[in-house]
């Protein structure tokens, strides 16, 4: 363990404890700036929406901003806001979270914010249609509207997994939002946002005894109600290379992404770390091995990045999930050359290994970068409540910087040749459009 | 539906923010050194600012085709490292340096683990004194970034600001938003070794550092790596802007678009004028943040966008507000109607208390949220001394939008925040939308920017 990992893991002591109606309640306190954060992490995302209802775990959480029992619609930010507060929520492949940075002084505000929406959102005919036009809109911003909107990661799940849970647009449909109704959100809310399926997570400046009362306060009358089991998500890996070609009429360059199923990232922990390093040994900065070759050395790319989880955090996710090298490159070059070059890079590290002082470096890089979103209290709050939550454990938010630094060249290695070939899937976006 | 909004639980007392001392100091080449250490993680995080505006607007493609290449070229070698040699020098501290420019400054930034403070601090001095610019490696960067002003021009949200910037600046450098790529392929080594001798000088330019460091010991590790770091030109800052007030509404084409991106900007006090604090309040108010009008009216209200916004933005020779929508093609006029009718009411009507009240209350609590990391104070702190300011004006700023009164907002908001004061930009699909925004003001078609 280095010095700053141990420095983190005993800095941040994590108090933990359960509410009779099921919560999972966890403290975080480090009294160093007057800042709090308070975060609720449902155990519901992406992965778990039925099919003919794409995009409703995001939808749904638009839903939540919407108002609830006893505050009326654009109240829940003005209260945040007008404590010098900022608030946002957000739906990832397993969870939805909900999150509040507020000064210290404002924390019963955001407990009873978090406690009033987990027992009764305003979910009304009118807020529905209101937020089903928002979400088409931020649909449009984000992927309709512009070039590599959906690149890679709504188009390479469709031919890197074989499940509707893993295949699916989590954006959803224009079909399956405007059919959404009601009664759907009223049933979804029922199912999953359970206070047993749930994790408050308070970190900052706050006093453990006092923050007890206030929690068993606001949120011990929740009414429990039964917690739906765990889906599966995880699926057999793939025996088989897959391809597929799609075209972007807004793109003036082509990408490719190249994506290959990694060790499960909670049932196969330390090999998963192991691949999460061998993303930064691959792709973090110029002295990167894919920077220097494809970039720098050979010239065939403009720009390329590597990254482990859908959303690039490792650490948000179950099974089943990847590491994505994503290039774009000029048009003149072509993708199989890319592609080639990107295999040879990791071939080398599968046969030849990674040297001792490069992976040092990486682990360097890795712990400044795990330091700095840790400096931020609310970076730090949502880190430990994803631990809670995927991994059981919020400490170990607060060890990966030491975990990471543990992993050795040979980890590094096996998970390289994991990354094979004859099993990765390989999205190739051609730019038919757009201007130059 | 009856509410007990009495439940709401009231706030407590403020706890004391801490005030992080900064010890500030300036080197006999000119070089100024902010030193703020700050509890926290084991870290420090750097920021270089070098002026870096153009010196002639004539000059201003020229030089900004040049500066975009130099922030990643000035990486490519020095006299005694490879690139590669100098990445894992600064990886090994666990830092990356990023090198931005814009239209006032270049920008190096890195976080690093507090061992290798004098290491990078020597890396950084090599490269501002001794960077090779290898020819063949400086035409790889050029066309990498000419590739990359294509793809950015693709993206409609920079269409829109660059037509927003040319129409309110016409010939002032600040019209340029992104440099012209064939200005850019014609960028070779001895471009750069020229600029850089001529304007990576100490004199101006401001090294900050926060975080787990001490001063005393911070400022001999920096005269030590950069006491030789020399030059004898000045540095330059930018020519006073000009705000053309553009007439009518000028529409860009995109055919096809299934959105249109709405943009209005228009002067605003810079970061001394007393007006400021009232400005920065009625932005808020309008549409600086989720509480606002703006945002209540066209997405909670109308469900016409996702996220609205209006900000204000500092430049050296200019301060802008501006107005944000990317909406739905079909409700293009009826959203800018509102956007309009919202401005209408700031500059009419007086806003309630609790509207005051709220908004104060944010920009304090996300400034003191903003500065609570060793990163965001670092970078707070380089903009303040960037434009000439002491780390001590964020609290005189924040007794002065404590005092900011009712009457005071809305006679910020009848000169900065008048329709008829901003000029306006929509980028869509002309065929669709020109003729429901000719029923609002005239329109001027115009196709998307040649690239």
């Amino acid at each position: 363990m280095t010095a700053a990992g141990t420095e983190l893991t005993l800095r941040h002591p994590v108090e933990r404890f359960t509410l009779d109606n099921g919560l999972r309640v966890v403290l975080a306190p480090d009294r160093s700036v007057p800042v709090v954060a308070v975060s609720v992490f449902y155990d519901v995302g992406m992965r778990n929406e039925p099919e003919g209802r794409t995009g409703f775990a995001h939808l749904f959480e638009h839903m939540m901003f919407q108002g609830s029992a006893n505050v009326p619609k654009m109240e829940h930010a003005r209260l945040v806001q007008a404590a010098g507060g900022t608030f946002n929520g957000s739906t990832h492949q397993d969870y939805t979270n909900y999150f509040e940075a507020l000064p210290a002084e404002a924390l019963e505000r955001a407990l009873f914010l978090e406690a009033d929406r987990m027992a009764a959102p305003a979910i009304t005919e009118e807020n529905l249609r209101n937020q089903i036009d928002v979400v088409k809109e931020e649909i449009r911003v984000n992927v309709l509207n512009r070039p590599y909107g959906a690149f890679p990661w709504l188009q390479l799940p469709q031919i890197a997994f074989e499940s509707f849970a893993n295949t699916h647009d989590g954006y959803g449909s224009f079909v399956d939002l405007e059919s959404s109704t009601v009664d759907d959100a009223t049933d979804f809310f029922s199912r999953y946002y359970a206070p047993g399926n749930a994790v408050l997570c308070i970190g900052g400046d706050l006093d453990v005894t006092e923050t007890e009362r206030l929690v068993q306060r606001w949120f011990g009358p929740v009414a429990a109600r039964p917690v739906p089991p765990l889906p599966p998500t995880g699926e057999p890996a793939p025996t088989s290379a897959r391809t597929a070609v799609v075209e972007d009429a807004l793109a003036p360059a082509p990408a490719l992404a190249i994506g290959w199923r990694v060790p499960d990232p909670v049932g196969n922990f330390d090999s998963y770390l192991g691949t999460v390093l061998l993303a930064e040994v691959l792709s973090e900065g110029d002295a990167s091995r894919l920077e220097r070759r494809l970039v720098h050395g050979d010239r065939i790319a403009i720009a390329q990045s590597s990254y482990v989880g859908l959303f690039g955090d490792p650490f948000d996710v179950r099974d089943a999930t990847l590491l994505t090298t994503q290039v774009h490159h000029p048009a003149a070059v072509p993708a199989e050359r890319v592609q080639a070059a990107v295999h040879e890079e990791v071939r080398r590290i599968a046969e030849d290994g990674v040297p001792a002082d490069e992976l040092q470096r990486v682990q360097a890089r890795t712990e400044a970068q795990l330091l700095r979103q840790a400096d931020s209290v609310l970076g730090r709050t949502l880190g430990f409540a994803a631990a809670e939550l995927v991994h059981g454990r919020a400490e170990l938010a607060g060890e990966l910087a030491a975990r990471l630094a543990a992993v050795t060249p040979d980890q590094v290695q096996a998970a390289a040749r994991g990354l094979d070939p004859g099993t990765a899937a390989v999205l190739e976006l051609r730019a038919t459009g757009g201007r130059r | 539906m009856s509410l007990d909004l009495s439940l709401i639980p009231p706030l407590g007392e403020p706890r004391p923010q801490p005030v992080p001392t900064a010890v500030e100091s300036t080197l006999p080449n000119g070089l100024r050194l902010v030193v703020v250490p700050r509890p926290g993680v084991p870290l420090i995080e750097l920021r270089l600012r070098v002026p870096f505006a153009a010196t002639t607007a004539a000059d201003a493609g020229l030089h900004t085709a040049r500066g975009s290449v130099l922030s990643g070229a000035v990486l490519l070698g020095t006299a005694a490292h490879d690139q590669t040699g100098i990445a894992q020098l600064l990886q090994g501290h666990g830092a990356e340096l990023s090198v931005g420019s814009d239209p006032d400054r270049l920008l190096f930034a890195t976080t690093l683990l507090p061992g290798g403070l004098a290491p990078v601090l020597g890396i950084l001095a090599e490269l501002l004194t001794s960077a090779t610019y290898p020819d063949d490696e400086v035409e790889g960067e050029r066309d990498r970034v000419a590739e990359r002003i294509g793809i950015a021009l693709s993206q409609p949200g920079v269409i829109a600001r660059g037509a927003l910037a040319a129409r309110r600046y016409g010939d002032h450098p600040y019209a340029i938003t992104l440099p012209d790529p064939a200005l850019v392929s014609a960028v070779d080594g001895d471009a750069l070794r020229e600029l850089h001798r001529q304007r990576l000088l100490p004199a101006g330019s401001a090294l900050v550092l926060v975080g787990d460091i001490e001063p005393a010991a911070a400022a001999d590790a920096v005269a030590a790596a950069l006491g030789e770091w020399a030059g004898t030109g000045h540095a330059v800052e930018a020519p006073p802007a000009p705000d053309l007030l553009g007439a009518g509404i000028e529409l860009v084409d995109r055919p096809g678009a299934v959105q249109s991106n709405i943009r209005l900007g228009g002067p605003a006090p810079g970061r001394t004028d007393p007006d400021l604090p009232a400005v920065r309040l009625a932005n808020m108010i309008y549409g600086g943040y989720f509480s606002s009008r703006l945002v209540e009216n066209i997405r909670e209200r109308r469900g016409y966008t996702y996220s609205p916004r209006s900000s204000v933005d500092h430049q050296a020779a200019g301060s802008s507000f501006l107005v944000e929508a990317d909406v739905a093609t079909e409700v293009t006029a009826p959203a800018l109607l509102e956007t309009w009718y919202e401005l209408g009411r700031m500059a009419l009507l007086p806003v309630t208390e609790a509207e005051l009240d709220g908004a104060r209350r944010y920009i304090l609590g996300s400034m003191a949220l903003s500065t609570a990391t060793h990163a965001g104070l670092a970078s707070t702190v380089s903009a303040l001394v960037g434009a000439g300011l002491p780390p001590g004006w964020l609290a005189e700023h924040q007794q002065a939008l404590a005092e900011v009164t009712v009457e005071q907002v809305q006679e910020a908001s009848h000169r900065y925040l008048s329709s008829t004061a901003l000029t306006a930009i929509v980028v869509g699909d002309a065929e669709r939308v020109a003729g429901a925004l000719g029923a609002l003001a005239p329109v001027s078609v115009r196709a998307s920017t040649p690239a």
